[in-house]
Protein backbone atom coordinates (compact mmCIF):
# COMPACT_ATOMS: atom_id res chain seq x y z
CA UNK A 1 0.00 0.00 0.00
CA UNK A 2 2.66 2.42 1.20
CA UNK A 3 5.11 1.24 -1.99
CA UNK A 4 1.42 2.28 -4.04
CA UNK A 5 1.07 5.69 -2.77
CA UNK A 6 4.85 6.58 -3.40
CA UNK A 7 5.13 4.88 -6.96
CA UNK A 8 2.16 6.80 -7.78
CA UNK A 9 3.45 9.87 -9.57
CA UNK A 10 2.90 12.92 -7.90
CA UNK A 11 2.80 15.80 -11.12
CA UNK A 12 -0.59 13.27 -12.11
CA UNK A 13 -2.27 13.90 -8.85
CA UNK A 14 -4.96 16.11 -10.39
CA UNK A 15 -7.93 15.19 -12.37
CA UNK A 16 -7.01 17.67 -14.69
CA UNK A 17 -3.57 16.90 -15.46
CA UNK A 18 -4.76 13.23 -16.40
CA UNK A 19 -7.10 14.82 -18.49
CA UNK A 20 -4.52 16.94 -20.43
CA UNK A 21 -1.88 14.14 -20.97
CA UNK A 22 -5.41 11.58 -22.18
CA UNK A 23 -5.82 13.82 -24.68
CA UNK A 24 -1.88 14.32 -25.57
CA UNK A 25 -2.08 10.77 -25.51
CA UNK A 26 -4.09 10.16 -28.52
CA UNK A 27 -3.09 13.44 -30.39
CA UNK A 28 0.18 14.36 -31.84
CA UNK A 29 -0.54 17.86 -30.81
CA UNK A 30 -3.83 19.95 -29.58
CA UNK A 31 -4.51 23.23 -29.60
CA UNK A 32 -5.71 25.28 -26.32
CA UNK A 33 -9.49 25.51 -27.30
CA UNK A 34 -9.31 22.08 -27.89
CA UNK A 35 -8.57 21.02 -24.46
CA UNK A 36 -10.57 24.02 -23.12
CA UNK A 37 -13.77 22.80 -24.65
CA UNK A 38 -13.33 18.95 -24.18
CA UNK A 39 -12.08 19.42 -20.51
CA UNK A 40 -14.32 22.13 -19.74
CA UNK A 41 -12.45 24.21 -18.20
CA UNK A 42 -11.74 28.18 -17.29
CA UNK A 43 -8.90 29.61 -19.24
CA UNK A 44 -6.51 30.57 -15.98
CA UNK A 45 -7.38 26.96 -14.33
CA UNK A 46 -6.22 25.13 -17.99
CA UNK A 47 -3.27 27.44 -18.31
CA UNK A 48 -1.76 27.12 -14.66
CA UNK A 49 -2.27 22.97 -14.80
CA UNK A 50 -0.74 22.94 -18.64
CA UNK A 51 2.77 25.21 -17.30
CA UNK A 52 2.64 23.09 -14.35
CA UNK A 53 2.95 19.86 -17.00
CA UNK A 54 5.11 21.71 -18.91
CA UNK A 55 7.52 22.44 -15.87
CA UNK A 56 8.27 18.94 -15.25
CA UNK A 57 9.01 18.07 -18.70
CA UNK A 58 5.98 16.21 -19.77
CA UNK A 59 4.36 18.53 -22.68
CA UNK A 60 6.36 21.02 -25.00
CA UNK A 61 4.56 24.12 -25.88
CA UNK A 62 4.94 25.37 -29.66
CA UNK A 63 3.63 29.08 -30.35
CA UNK A 64 3.32 30.11 -33.60
CA UNK A 65 1.45 32.95 -35.99
CA UNK A 66 -1.29 31.53 -38.40
CA UNK A 67 -3.00 34.23 -40.64
CA UNK A 68 -1.48 36.71 -37.49
CA UNK A 69 -3.36 34.80 -35.11
CA UNK A 70 -0.96 33.68 -32.02
CA UNK A 71 -2.13 29.95 -32.09
CA UNK A 72 -0.45 27.65 -29.39
CA UNK A 73 -0.12 23.87 -29.46
CA UNK A 74 0.62 21.58 -26.94
CA UNK A 75 1.85 17.84 -27.31
CA UNK A 76 2.81 14.99 -25.07
CA UNK A 77 6.72 14.35 -25.20
CA UNK A 78 8.52 10.87 -24.59
CA UNK A 79 8.38 11.54 -21.06
CA UNK A 80 5.43 12.07 -20.72
CA UNK A 81 4.03 9.88 -22.20
CA UNK A 82 6.36 7.26 -20.66
CA UNK A 83 5.32 8.80 -16.62
CA UNK A 84 1.43 8.54 -18.42
CA UNK A 85 1.28 5.13 -18.99
CA UNK A 86 3.39 4.17 -16.01
CA UNK A 87 1.08 6.17 -13.78
CA UNK A 88 -1.93 4.33 -15.51
CA UNK A 89 -0.78 0.77 -15.32
CA UNK A 90 0.17 1.24 -11.37
CA UNK A 91 -3.75 2.49 -10.84
CA UNK A 92 -4.85 -0.52 -12.71
CA UNK A 93 -2.56 -3.04 -10.79
CA UNK A 94 -3.45 -1.37 -7.18
CA UNK A 95 -7.10 -1.56 -8.97
CA UNK A 96 -6.67 -5.48 -9.02
CA UNK A 97 -4.74 -6.35 -5.84
CA UNK A 98 -7.82 -5.57 -4.00
CA UNK B 1 -8.07 8.51 -3.29
CA UNK B 2 -10.29 4.88 -2.48
CA UNK B 3 -11.01 2.56 -5.32
CA UNK B 4 -14.34 4.20 -5.95
CA UNK B 5 -12.43 7.13 -7.49
CA UNK B 6 -9.14 5.61 -9.32
CA UNK B 7 -11.75 3.47 -10.63
CA UNK B 8 -14.03 6.97 -12.02
CA UNK B 9 -10.50 8.41 -13.12
CA UNK B 10 -9.32 4.91 -15.40
CA UNK B 11 -13.26 5.58 -16.99
CA UNK B 12 -12.91 9.34 -17.07
CA UNK B 13 -9.63 8.66 -18.78
CA UNK B 14 -11.06 5.73 -21.17
CA UNK B 15 -13.75 8.37 -22.35
CA UNK B 16 -11.66 11.89 -22.70
CA UNK B 17 -9.58 9.45 -24.72
CA UNK B 18 -12.34 8.50 -26.88
CA UNK B 19 -13.90 11.77 -27.65
CA UNK B 20 -10.72 13.00 -28.58
CA UNK B 21 -9.56 10.78 -30.38
CA UNK B 22 -12.39 10.52 -33.16
CA UNK B 23 -15.00 12.93 -35.01
CA UNK B 24 -18.43 12.15 -33.08
CA UNK B 25 -20.09 15.46 -35.10
CA UNK B 26 -20.75 13.53 -38.50
CA UNK B 27 -24.12 14.07 -39.47
CA UNK B 28 -26.61 11.03 -39.40
CA UNK B 29 -29.27 13.39 -40.93
CA UNK B 30 -27.55 14.01 -43.22
CA UNK B 31 -27.26 10.15 -44.70
CA UNK B 32 -31.26 10.54 -45.52
CA UNK B 33 -30.50 13.19 -47.67
CA UNK B 34 -27.63 11.84 -49.30
CA UNK B 35 -29.62 8.35 -49.80
CA UNK B 36 -32.08 10.03 -51.52
CA UNK B 37 -29.89 11.92 -53.70
CA UNK B 38 -28.16 8.52 -54.92
CA UNK B 39 -31.55 6.97 -55.82
CA UNK B 40 -32.79 10.56 -57.76
CA UNK B 41 -29.48 10.22 -59.87
CA UNK B 42 -29.80 6.43 -60.53
CA UNK B 43 -33.51 7.07 -61.19
CA UNK B 44 -31.93 9.43 -63.61
CA UNK B 45 -29.35 6.65 -65.35
CA UNK B 46 -31.99 4.09 -65.46
CA UNK B 47 -34.36 6.78 -67.53
CA UNK B 48 -31.39 8.18 -69.75
CA UNK B 49 -30.70 3.80 -70.33
CA UNK B 50 -34.39 3.49 -71.24
CA UNK B 51 -34.86 6.45 -73.36
CA UNK B 52 -32.10 5.13 -75.62
CA UNK B 53 -34.27 1.62 -75.77
CA UNK B 54 -31.19 0.41 -74.34
CA UNK B 55 -32.37 -2.62 -71.83
CA UNK B 56 -30.13 -1.92 -68.54
CA UNK B 57 -29.33 -5.74 -68.94
CA UNK B 58 -27.73 -6.09 -71.98
CA UNK B 59 -26.06 -2.68 -71.21
CA UNK B 60 -24.24 -2.94 -68.23
CA UNK B 61 -21.95 -5.53 -69.66
CA UNK B 62 -18.73 -4.72 -70.39
CA UNK B 63 -19.16 -2.17 -73.53
CA UNK B 64 -16.83 -3.30 -76.16
CA UNK B 65 -17.58 -0.81 -78.41
CA UNK B 66 -19.74 -2.09 -81.21
CA UNK B 67 -21.75 0.97 -80.74
CA UNK B 68 -19.09 3.34 -79.66
CA UNK B 69 -20.17 6.82 -79.74
CA UNK B 70 -24.01 5.71 -77.95
CA UNK B 71 -21.31 4.08 -75.34
CA UNK B 72 -19.60 7.14 -74.39
CA UNK B 73 -22.56 9.10 -74.51
CA UNK B 74 -23.53 7.40 -72.01
CA UNK B 75 -20.80 7.20 -70.17
CA UNK B 76 -20.36 10.68 -70.16
CA UNK B 77 -24.25 11.09 -69.02
CA UNK B 78 -23.20 8.91 -66.18
CA UNK B 79 -20.27 11.10 -65.24
CA UNK B 80 -22.14 13.89 -64.63
CA UNK B 81 -24.89 12.56 -63.10
CA UNK B 82 -22.79 11.38 -60.24
CA UNK B 83 -20.82 14.04 -59.84
CA UNK B 84 -24.34 16.19 -59.48
CA UNK B 85 -24.71 13.34 -57.03
CA UNK B 86 -21.54 13.80 -55.22
CA UNK B 87 -21.49 17.66 -54.93
CA UNK B 88 -24.71 17.74 -53.54
CA UNK B 89 -23.65 15.06 -51.23
CA UNK B 90 -20.82 16.84 -49.93
CA UNK B 91 -22.43 20.16 -49.42
CA UNK B 92 -24.94 18.42 -47.74
CA UNK B 93 -22.90 16.49 -45.56
CA UNK B 94 -20.57 19.57 -44.88
CA UNK B 95 -23.32 21.86 -43.93
CA UNK B 96 -25.37 19.26 -41.58
CA UNK B 97 -22.12 18.24 -40.01
CA UNK B 98 -21.21 22.00 -39.24
CA UNK B 99 -24.54 22.38 -38.07
CA UNK B 100 -24.23 19.61 -35.58
CA UNK B 101 -20.54 20.32 -34.32
CA UNK B 102 -22.44 23.58 -33.48
CA UNK B 103 -25.07 22.30 -31.82
CA UNK B 104 -22.93 19.76 -29.47
CA UNK B 105 -20.79 23.07 -28.39
CA UNK B 106 -17.66 22.93 -30.69
CA UNK B 107 -16.34 23.78 -33.62
CA UNK B 108 -13.39 21.44 -33.72
CA UNK B 109 -12.93 21.01 -37.55
CA UNK B 110 -9.46 20.14 -35.89
CA UNK B 111 -7.32 17.48 -35.57
CA UNK B 112 -10.23 14.56 -35.28
CA UNK B 113 -12.16 15.99 -38.03
CA UNK B 114 -9.12 16.44 -40.61
CA UNK B 115 -7.53 13.22 -39.79
CA UNK B 116 -11.21 11.48 -40.59
CA UNK B 117 -11.38 12.60 -44.20
CA UNK B 118 -7.94 12.63 -45.01
CA UNK B 119 -8.22 8.57 -44.26
CA UNK B 120 -11.55 8.72 -46.08
CA UNK B 121 -10.37 10.81 -48.97
CA UNK B 122 -7.28 8.98 -50.27
CA UNK B 123 -9.23 4.93 -50.89
CA UNK B 124 -12.35 6.94 -52.54
CA UNK B 125 -10.02 8.99 -54.44
CA UNK B 126 -8.33 6.23 -55.38
CA UNK B 127 -11.46 4.16 -56.24
CA UNK B 128 -12.64 7.39 -58.17
CA UNK B 129 -9.48 7.76 -60.49
CA UNK B 130 -10.06 3.69 -60.66
CA UNK B 131 -13.35 4.01 -61.88
CA UNK B 132 -12.47 6.96 -64.91
CA UNK B 133 -9.48 3.95 -65.92
CA UNK B 134 -12.42 1.05 -65.83
CA UNK B 135 -14.52 3.56 -68.28
CA UNK B 136 -11.63 4.74 -70.19
CA UNK B 137 -11.30 0.95 -71.01
CA UNK B 138 -14.92 0.46 -71.80
CA UNK B 139 -15.56 -1.65 -68.95
CA UNK B 140 -18.12 0.04 -68.00
CA UNK B 141 -20.42 -2.93 -66.00
CA UNK B 142 -17.46 -3.17 -63.15
CA UNK B 143 -17.78 0.86 -62.36
CA UNK B 144 -20.66 0.61 -59.99
CA UNK B 145 -19.81 -2.42 -58.46
CA UNK B 146 -15.91 -1.01 -57.54
CA UNK B 147 -17.68 2.37 -56.64
CA UNK B 148 -19.28 0.23 -54.05
CA UNK B 149 -15.80 -1.56 -53.25
CA UNK B 150 -13.60 1.59 -52.73
CA UNK B 151 -16.30 3.47 -50.59
CA UNK B 152 -16.52 0.31 -48.41
CA UNK B 153 -13.14 0.53 -48.18
CA UNK B 154 -12.79 4.27 -47.50
CA UNK B 155 -15.44 4.21 -45.09
CA UNK B 156 -14.18 1.47 -43.05
CA UNK B 157 -10.82 3.19 -42.95
CA UNK B 158 -12.55 6.39 -42.01
CA UNK B 159 -14.31 4.77 -39.37
CA UNK B 160 -11.68 4.58 -37.21
CA UNK B 161 -11.99 7.94 -36.13
CA UNK B 162 -15.73 8.42 -35.70
CA UNK B 163 -18.45 6.49 -34.22
CA UNK B 164 -18.16 2.56 -34.62
CA UNK B 165 -21.75 2.58 -37.09
CA UNK B 166 -19.59 3.66 -40.33
CA UNK B 167 -17.55 0.67 -40.04
CA UNK B 168 -20.96 -1.90 -40.40
CA UNK B 169 -22.13 0.32 -43.42
CA UNK B 170 -18.66 0.56 -44.66
CA UNK B 171 -18.49 -3.62 -44.23
CA UNK B 172 -21.91 -4.02 -45.79
CA UNK B 173 -21.27 -1.62 -49.13
CA UNK B 174 -18.10 -4.18 -49.52
CA UNK B 175 -20.22 -7.07 -49.20
CA UNK B 176 -22.39 -5.59 -52.05
CA UNK B 177 -19.67 -4.42 -54.25
CA UNK B 178 -18.46 -7.85 -54.61
CA UNK B 179 -22.07 -9.66 -55.06
CA UNK B 180 -22.55 -6.90 -57.57
CA UNK B 181 -19.43 -7.49 -59.59
CA UNK B 182 -20.75 -11.12 -59.97
CA UNK B 183 -23.64 -9.50 -61.83
CA UNK B 184 -22.75 -6.98 -63.33
CA UNK B 185 -25.82 -6.78 -65.68
CA UNK B 186 -27.81 -5.62 -61.96
CA UNK B 187 -25.29 -2.58 -61.41
CA UNK B 188 -27.35 0.11 -61.20
CA UNK B 189 -30.05 -1.82 -58.59
CA UNK B 190 -26.74 -2.41 -56.46
CA UNK B 191 -25.43 0.92 -56.89
CA UNK B 192 -28.99 2.03 -55.99
CA UNK B 193 -29.44 -0.28 -52.95
CA UNK B 194 -25.48 0.49 -51.69
CA UNK B 195 -25.47 4.38 -52.06
CA UNK B 196 -29.14 4.71 -51.72
CA UNK B 197 -31.42 2.81 -49.11
CA UNK B 198 -28.43 2.04 -47.13
CA UNK B 199 -27.46 5.80 -46.64
CA UNK B 200 -30.93 6.32 -45.60
CA UNK B 201 -30.95 3.37 -43.40
CA UNK B 202 -27.63 4.78 -41.55
CA UNK B 203 -28.82 8.16 -41.83
CA UNK B 204 -31.90 7.01 -39.91
CA UNK B 205 -30.16 4.68 -37.20
CA UNK B 206 -27.09 7.63 -36.59
CA UNK B 207 -30.17 10.64 -36.16
CA UNK B 208 -31.85 8.80 -34.09
CA UNK B 209 -28.89 7.12 -31.89
CA UNK B 210 -26.74 10.28 -31.61
CA UNK B 211 -28.84 13.54 -32.86
CA UNK B 212 -32.18 13.68 -31.19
Amino acid sequence: MKEFILGLNREFESRVRLGIMSVLMVNEKAEFKTLRELLDLTDGNLASHLSALEKAGYIKVKKQFIDRKPNTTYSATKDGKKAFSEHLNLLEKFLKTQ
Amino acid sequence: MNDQEHLKTLADIKNLMERASKFISLSGLSGIFIGFYALAGAAAAAWYVNSYNYKLTSYYYPVVSTDGALAGSFLNFFLVDSLAVLTLSLLTGYVFTHRLAKKQGFMRWDTTAKRMLINLLIPLATGGLFCLVLAHHHQAGLVAPSMLLFYGLSLLNASKYTHNELRTLGILEIILGLISAMHVEYGLIFWALGFGVLHIIYGITMYYRYER
